[in-house]
């Protein structure tokens, strides 16, 4: 399978050749009744039942809603690491269904940021390193890899940590090197799940500050699952599942929402 | 991924957990340790043997009547002694020989005083001490007139005349072979024991036709033993011999001889067959061990896929292709499996080196042996690693991201 040369400068279209370039749109997501089910026949289970969505570049985007209504399955199919039953996903034009299994990693690879709930970083493995797992995938060079990593920590205020293993950092500090892992490679949009779920408000209010300069100042798309109202303000829009089905879809009011978090700091 | 990174990442792995990497290769590490050793004492032997056989003399052909090493009964039994002339016969008419010495033996009771000692007999001509490289210590050897006449002289070997004579010069004196009286002429350079363990010196020899007359009372040669210039093919003149007695013992086209020409290759070759076939047997056990190993890795590589699943989720989401997982896991069994290649070389060509010294055959290194060993222990861990590779590499990122 060949690859063509990405840079980060270059659209998801380009890199599937054999893909019909698609009408460019305002849209960098898009969901089509996306339904997803799992398990068959009697036990099927339908996790996400004809969701539609667009989301615009440069949103930044809170998924709410009770335990179980879907929002982590849908943030995983953005994600491009689940896949849909039925229904069509575009990003940024491409139908991500026709990419082979290969194209998709090639998709998160150059274009998405992930944070995991529950972290998911490399154990006895350092933090600098475990920031330098995506890059590493880019094919970057060691030295320039390295420097990027470094600059990845600091914007989280790690970069004193930047030897320490997992095991070495706490919770709040596991959480900013996966942060730093997920923003490293400047990808287009930033997907998190639950990435204050384990910490204490103070810890969570950082975090929350951090993901917001990102979206503003380095204009990423941000997506987050959060079961938290007070973390939902940060977002531009809340967007409230159940039982599969998006039920509200609104936008923040950024006055009210400003003077929310003057009043938490 | 580069090789190179995922090089350094499979260290790092193998690393981590020094004890459990040192059991995964312990299968190898014996199994390549057995194989250096086998093969290079069976290398070592197999030089020994050489140059045993050498010593004795590469350039001899034995001439015997019978079919050779076809065991008792058979065409020997039957088949004729030489003569003389037959021996006479191959020195005249076949090129490139240096000496051509026609032999008979007997056993005999060597008497002198009160000493007796039973030894064997040899019907010779000085031919023989040339061949044999035996030299004369005191004395001299026969005359012309003696062989010809038969006479009764003899030359003794070192044994024969301590036994026989212990301290007193035996030259000059009267001794018995059986009933027949002889003269000792001369006495023999001792030669020591054998690479077969027998003893060389207990030796009488007689003048042929002494031996056929008196002793045998036939005019039969058990033996001819030719040795052949340096430089000729001991083949070409082996050959030139069998065509040449097959004529005189009137053997007709399409049947077998019914005598054969041995030279001392034949020997070597029989010899270290011997021991190749024995080193390769070894070698086949300890290649069963080496697939053990193997298997060995196989099992540990599984389990450090589910022991890693988390790990794997993690890259396959963060955009590693499923052939970047494969290598990263493939390569990490090939640098075990060629780690404890490397281990059991070096354990090996060191035990080979103490056994060597032990069984007093030479050290003998054997390069090719070593690199195959190296670059098998690499293919046992390419060919052990693929399953649980090619495990991780069609894991569901979603599925390991949630495995616990
Ligand atoms: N791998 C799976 N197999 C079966 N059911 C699943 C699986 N993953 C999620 N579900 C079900 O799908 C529904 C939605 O789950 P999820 O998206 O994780 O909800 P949330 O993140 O909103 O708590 C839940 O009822 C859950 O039990
Ligand atoms: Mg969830």
């Amino acid at each position: 399978m060949q690859f063509a040369q990405v840079t980060d400068q270059m659209e998801p279209a380009q890199i599937y050749q054999k893909e019909e370039i698609a009408q460019k749109q305002n849209n960098l997501i898009e969901f089509q009744d996306i339904t997803k089910i799992y398990g068959k026949g009697q036990a099927a289970m339908r996790a996400l039942d004809r969701i539609n969505l667009s989301i615009r570049q440069g949103e930044f985007v809170a998924m709410m809603g009770p335990s179980g209504s879907g929002k982590s399955t849908c943030l995983n199919i953005l994600g491009c690491i689940d896949t849909a039953t039925q229904g069509t996903y575009r990003f940024e034009g491409v139908q991500v269904e026709n990419l082979s299994r290969d194209h998709r990693a090639m998709l998160r690879r150059h274009f998405l940021g992930f944070i995991f709930q529950g972290f998911n970083l490399l154990n006895r493995t350092s933090a600098l390193e475990n920031v330098e797992l995506p890059l590493i995938y880019r094919k970057m060079p060691a030295k320039l890899r390295r420097e990027k990593a470094m600059e990845a920590l600091s914007a989280v205020g790690l970069e004193k940590w930047a030897c320490h293993t997992p095991s070495e950092l706490s919770g709040g500090q596991q959480q900013r090197v996966a942060i730093a892992r997920a923003i490293v490679g400047n990808p287009r949009i930033l997907l998190a799940d639950e990435p204050t779920g384990n910490l204490d408000s103070v810890r969570s209010t950082e975090i929350m500050e951090m993901l917001l300069e990102f979206n503003r100042q380095d204009s990423i798309t941000i997506v987050m699952v959060t079961h938290e109202p007070e973390m939902a303000v940060y977002a531009d829009r809340q967007i409230h599942f159940q039982d599969g089905r998006i039920i509200t879809d609104s936008q923040n009011d950024h006055m009210i929402t400003d003077s929310q978090k003057g009043a938490s700091l | 991924m580069m090789l190179w990174e995922t090089y350094l990442l499979a260290q790092r792995t193998i690393l981590r957990n020094v004890l459990r990497s040192s059991l995964t290769i312990l299968g190898i590490v014996i199994g390549v340790a057995a194989v250096i050793t086998m093969v290079t004492l069976g290398s070592g032997a197999t030089a020994k043997v050489t140059s045993d056989i050498s010593e004795l003399g590469s350039n001899l052909l034995h001439i015997r009547p019978g079919q050779g090493m076809r065991g008792p009964g058979g065409a020997r039994s039957r088949a004729d002694d030489f003569t003389i002339e037959d021996a006479t016969a191959i020195k005249n008419s076949v090129a490139g020989l240096k000496a051509v010495a026609p032999i008979s033996d007997a056993s005999s009771q060597a008497i002198y005083g009160s000493a007796n000692w039973a030894t064997s007999v040899t019907g010779a001509t000085n031919a023989f001490l040339t061949v044999q490289g035996w030299q004369v210590a005191d004395g001299r050897a026969f005359s012309d007139g003696e062989l010809k006449a038969g006479k009764g002289v003899c030359l003794l070997g070192n044994t024969v005349r301590k036994e026989l004579f212990g301290n007193e010069s035996p030259i000059g004196k009267a001794m018995r072979l059986g009933k027949i009286s002889f003269k000792v002429i001369g006495t023999l350079k001792e030669k020591g024991q054998s690479n077969f363990g027998n003893d060389q010196d207990d030796i009488v020899i007689i003048p042929l036709r002494t031996l056929q007359r008196r002793m045998a009372g036939n005019s039969d040669v058990r033996t001819i033993i030719v040795s052949v210039n340096d430089g000729v093919s001991t083949e070409v003149v082996s050959s030139d011999i069998e065509a040449l007695l097959r004529e005189r013992r009137g053997i007709k086209s399409g049947q077998d001889d019914d005598f054969h020409v041995r030279n001392m290759k034949e020997l070597i070759d029989t010899l270290t067959g011997t021991t190749t076939v024995m080193t390769a047997l070894l070698s086949a056990v300890a290649g069963v061990s080496l697939l053990v190993g193997g298997i060995g890795i196989m099992n540990i590589m599984m389990v450090s896929v589910t022991e890693r699943t988390r790990e794997i989720g993690t890259r396959l989401a963060i955009g590693a292709l499923e052939r970047e997982v494969l290598m990263q896991f493939l390569v990490e069994s090939v640098v075990l499996a060629s780690f404890g290649g490397l281990i059991g070389i070096a354990i090996g060509l060191c035990a080979a080196a103490i056994g060597a010294q032990l069984i007093g055959v030479p050290f003998v290194f054997r390069p090719g042996i070593v690199a195959a060993a190296f670059f098998f222990s690499g293919a046992v861990g390419v060919t052990f690693g693929y399953f649980p590779a090619k495990k991780a590499a069609h894991l569901d990122p979603i599925e390991a991201l949630r495995y616990e």
